[in-house]
């Protein structure tokens, strides 16, 4: 069974936020959540890095540990999940998370006034039936059911982000390691997408 | 009959007072470490693929491919 990840390639990544817009726009994400952000470090300097973060679905992820209602779940492709009716908005997951993945929809606010979390679903929906209004409501759409990918990942303009069954994403990235070879560049677009064929010869 | 009147008021004041002496539980009644929200239907179950995993995994494993621009352009 596949174990479905996502894999940000730093060397690719732009920072254009076309998949946090992709998110938002799919899901209509409200005001004040944001499921998915792209987090640059050493801004402006050459060298910046920038990285696409969201829920990573951590096969022992530690917001199910602490969740005191139980309504964070993992289903069998590995993608985090909760059910909304039962989540009472007590932040325990928010602390828990090491990305920072829950968001509430009212801030930061007391415990009672922040609503429900909401994260990113890995566009698997949530626990109500595929594809119908309740469950786009709650949690978005469910792309996963219409044996479609992450929009954020396919939206990505540079394949930097890459979404699905973790054996294949390594595949992928393990073939674009070996072509990318290590050059003289810090960093630019030799490093990111490798040597033209004919001028590597 | 009048005599006995203070003695039903304090004996249901006591009772009211004894009352905040209960205790009732304050939370709801789970598992700890199990799962107690909404049971989920898995992705294949659905309209799509009628509940075939073969042709959902398959779809799946065609648009994880698709994802390597390598193997798409050469």
């Amino acid at each position: 069974m596949a174990r479905m990840k996502f894999l940000c390639d730093a060397e690719r990544c732009i920072e254009c936020n076309g998949c946090v817009t992709a998110c938002k726009n799919e899901h209509e994400v409200p005001w004040g959540v944001n499921r998915r952000r792209v987090v640059t470090i050493n801004d402006g300097v050459p060298g910046e890095r920038s990285m696409s973060v969201a829920c990573m679905h951590c096969s022992d992820a530690p917001c199910i540990a602490v969740c005191p209602t139980n309504v964070i779940y993992q289903t069998e492709e590995g993608v985090v999940l909760h059910d909304k009716d039962g989540c009472i908005g007590c932040g325990y997951c928010f602390y828990a998370c090491p990305f920072g993945a829950p968001q509430f929809p009212n801030g930061p606010a007391a415990f009672g006034a922040r609503g429900k979390m909401d994260k990113c679903t890995f566009c698997a929906g949530g626990p109500e039936e595929n594809g119908s209004q309740a469950e786009f409501d709650k949690y978005g759409r469910n792309r996963l059911a219409e044996g479609k990918l992450p929009l954020c990942a396919e939206m990505c303009s540079t394949k930097a982000l890459l979404a699905g069954d973790a054996t294949e994403l390594s595949d992928i990235f393990r073939d674009r390691v070996l072509r990318r070879g290590k050059g003289v560049e810090a960093w630019g677009w030799m490093t990111a997408y490798g040597k033209d064929k004919e001028e590597a010869k | 009959m009048t005599t006995r009147i203070p003695y039903v008021i304090a004996a249901a004041l006591a009772a009211a007072f004894l009352a905040g002496c209960s205790e009732q539980p304050q939370v709801g009644k789970f598992e700890q470490g199990k799962y107690a929200g909404k049971a989920d239907t898995r992705p294949w179950e659905g309209g799509t693929f009628k509940g075939d995993k073969g042709a959902w995994e398959q779809a799946q494993r065609n648009r994880v491919r698709a994802q390597n621009e390598y193997k798409r352009v050469e």
